[in-house]
């Protein structure tokens, strides 16, 4: 007989070895994210999962499922802090989504559609970041990251290049890319890296790819995040 | 010409009238007046206070991006700056378009002629026009209209409405969608939307033929005044086809004098720069393109609909050319340079808009799956376009990784500066001179100008949400009287 969590009062089954968020996501229950990719070591640095466990509040992608947790996850309180926790992620970066290609694409936007963030409640930052064409095929523009590390850990663990570091603490932090001249074109990264697959948002694109997608044809004109990442709709 | 009132030799004895705002969209516009002791007019300007940047803060950002972000420019013709840009994109890659992408283009653009024409002359004007400048303030409005005349606020709304349906189809949104993209388009047209479109077609081409009815009889009902209302003379620029026909998409640059004869023609846009300049005065944000051939004085110029049909030589579709004829014929040629003929040129060109969609609507190519070309990529990147409201250039420069270095828009309403300063003289010695000062005569002045641009009628007329002050100050800048226009719509000192 398999091991169970409660989430929200609905019996989860998991495995040992299975994270609080693994084992929502198998039975199809939708954990708000946005550093965590199933395909990747757990991060735990955005936040968004936060779920409360027997009373205290935990990060559902690093905590390890042990039979007999309760678990509070879609609860007000729990999706006040998450939506707080997006606009915080708003303000911080340059998130102009009229004029980004990835919008319909971005699950940064589509979190924040699920969450009814409805405005970025905070006052922008609007810090001066750097966009990095000089790579033929990628753009990196940091004014969208929103430092998951997604591609950082994709690049070191998919790819086996470590093209990507980050730089700084706190406030300072920044994505840095490993070169000598700090530039992505004189890396190694190549377009059909995973690396430059996995950006949530619009940070990391592919060069003369943007608009190609009409409106109505993007992922989340039709789905809701929670469809895509709980296997309800196409998967990416 | 009355240069001479656009600074006033004394200008500390005089008495200043202020309108602000001359409602308008997307900012601010202001109009003073410098009145003397017995209300004669020393000064007049026309000013455009608005600061953007776009220009400014699109460096650094990728191509692809720009003509998704530069749309944001304006909320009545996106199209247009999404066109323009994306033009200019093109010869950012090299790439010529094909059949399909060119009339996909052409009828995302027709949809925004259809759409912001119609929006222009029934929401906007017609109210000045269908009771008069200086009518009841209360009534003078697109809820007045629709009281009073029904069925032509109705075609109004529903002529709006095709248009911005043609535009939903082809961009995604019916405003700032994404259609366009560098080198062709990112949507087709299925069989469906075509069927869907082509019901209402023949409808929309007739009720346009109406509009130009209803203007032609506005107009022709009273000849002298319209003629006459802000008249002055001055040479008009437009884009011409290869054949000279309008051509609302593209062409070369044709700029004609007061008299009718070619400044230059056929003009490749690419290099408008050895043709056009614009000069800066300190008293507007809005530069003032010249003619570099004609000089500062004399070099200014009309762009929009009426530089549009009198500069082509024949109009490509037929009921507007048949059209175009009576407008040209019209008293000897007598409209052909007024400025209230503007609102029956702009008619004339909606017609040729219906007519193009429901041409283009029988062609399969809109149906055809090859979208996007590449090519020989270029560092440097023009595009023009016949917007609404006139010429509109899209100017890149971008580095050797593909970010904006540099940028250049001339909108049309910065090429109507001058045009727009001048119509204000005129009216204002027209009809201002020696009176006292009143809502009326003041939106005599604002007729006129709603005569070049929607974006500075829009808010006039934006019923109960635009109040419109007006201060008489005098040279020690004591408000001497008040006249406001309260968000109901009426007056009170």
């Amino acid at each position: 007989m398999s091991k169970t969590i409660s989430i929200d009062g609905q019996s989860v089954p998991f495995e040992e070895g299975q994270t609080i968020m693994d084992a929502a996501l198998a039975a199809g229950v939708y954990i708000p994210h946005l550093c965590h990719n199933p395909e990747f070591t757990p991060h735990g640095s955005c936040k968004l999962c936060t779920v409360k466990v027997n009373g205290r509040n935990v990060a559902s992608c690093t905590m390890p499922a042990v039979e007999g947790q309760e678990v509070l996850n879609d609860t007000e309180e729990l999706n006040a802090d998450r939506l707080a926790l997006t606009q915080m992620l708003f303000v911080e970066g340059n998130h102009l989504c009229p004029a980004c290609e990835k919008s319909g694409n971005c699950q940064l936007q589509a979190v924040a559609y699920y969450l009814g963030m409805m405005s970025p409640h905070y006052n922008h930052f609007y810090p001066q970041r750097e966009v990095d064409a000089s790579h033929p095929d990628v753009i990196l523009d940091r004014n969208r990251c929103i430092y998951c590390e997604l591609c950082v850990r994709a690049s070191r663990d998919a790819d086996g290049k470590c093209v990507f570091g980050m730089s700084g603490r706190g406030i300072g932090s920044s994505l840095v890319v490993n070169s000598a001249s700090g530039r992505l074109g004189d890396t190694n990264l190549a377009v059909t890296d995973k690396a430059v697959q996995v950006c949530p948002t619009g940070a990391i694109l592919i060069k003369g790819k943007g608009f190609t997608v009409p409106i109505g044809r993007r992922i989340f004109d039709h789905y809701t995040i929670k469809q895509i990442q709980t296997g309800g709709g196409p998967h990416e | 010409m009355t240069f001479e009132l656009e600074t006033a030799a004394n200008p500390e004895k005089l008495r200043r009238v202020v309108i602000e705002p001359v409602s308008r969209v997307e900012g601010h516009g202001k109009v003073t007046l410098l009145l003397d002791d017995d209300n004669r007019v020393h000064q007049a300007r026309f000013h455009i206070v608005e600061f953007r940047g776009f220009e400014k803060f699109i460096q650094g950002r990728p191509y692809t991006e720009v003509p998704v972000l530069v749309q944001r420019l304006c909320g009545i013709c996106p199209v247009s700056h999404h066109l323009g840009a994306t033009k200019a994109m093109d010869m950012i890659i090299g790439a010529k378009l094909t059949p399909s992408a060119e009339k996909l283009r052409r009828l995302m653009h027709f949809g925004q002629i259809l759409q912001s024409h119609a929006l222009h002359f029934y929401y906007l004007a017609s109210p000045d026009l269908l009771f008069g400048f200086d009518s009841d303030v209360a009534k003078r409005n697109i809820v007045g209209v629709a009281a009073a005349f029904p069925d032509i606020a109705r075609q109004g709304v529903a002529l709006r409405k095709y248009g911005q349906e043609i535009i939903r189809l082809t961009a995604g949104k019916r405003v700032h969608g994404t259609g366009a993209i560098p080198g062709g388009v990112n949507k087709n047209l299925s069989r469906e939307e075509r069927v869907f479109l082509r019901k209402d077609i023949d409808q929309i081409v007739s009720w346009s033929q109406a509009a130009v009815e209803l203007i032609k009889r506005i107009y022709t009902g009273n000849p002298d005044f319209h003629n006459g209302f802000g008249y002055f003379k001055s040479s008009f620029m437009s884009l011409v086809r290869d054949d000279g026909a309008l051509d609302l998409y593209h062409g070369g640059l044709r700029a004609r004098d007061e008299h009718g004869q070619d400044i230059f023609d056929h003009v490749d846009y690419g290099h408008y720069w050895d043709y056009v300049h614009e000069e800066v005065r300190p008293w507007s944000y809005m530069k003032f393109p010249f003619i570099r051939s004609r000089g500062r004085e004399e070099g200014w110029y009309r762009v929009g609909p009426l530089a549009r049909v009198v500069n082509c030589d024949f109009i490509p579709t037929p009921l507007a050319e048949a059209e175009r004829k009576v407008f040209r014929e019209f008293g000897g040629g007598s409209a052909t340079q007024a400025t209230l003929a503007y609102h029956w040129a702009r008619m004339i060109e909606m017609l040729h808009a219906a007519e193009g969609i429901q041409e283009l609507l029988l062609d399969n190519d809109l149906s055809g799956d090859d979208l996007v070309n590449t090519g020989t990529p270029a560092l440097r990147g023009v595009g023009v376009i016949e917007a609404p409201r006139g010429t509109l250039i899209h100017h890149y420069r971008v580095n050797e990784d593909g970010l904006i270095v540099r940028a250049n828009l001339i909108v049309s309403t910065t090429h109507n500066n001058q045009a727009m300063n001048e119509a204000v003289r005129q009216v204002a010695l027209q009809y201002l001179d020696g009176q006292e000062v009143t809502e009326g005569l003041l939106n005599h002045i604002e007729v006129a100008i709603r005569a070049f641009d929607p974006c500075l009628s829009c808010a006039t007329h934006a019923v109960g949400k635009m109040p419109l002050e007006v201060e008489l100050v005098d040279a020690g800048g004591n408000v001497v009287s008040r006249l406001n226009k309260a968000p109901d719509g009426r007056c009170g000192v």
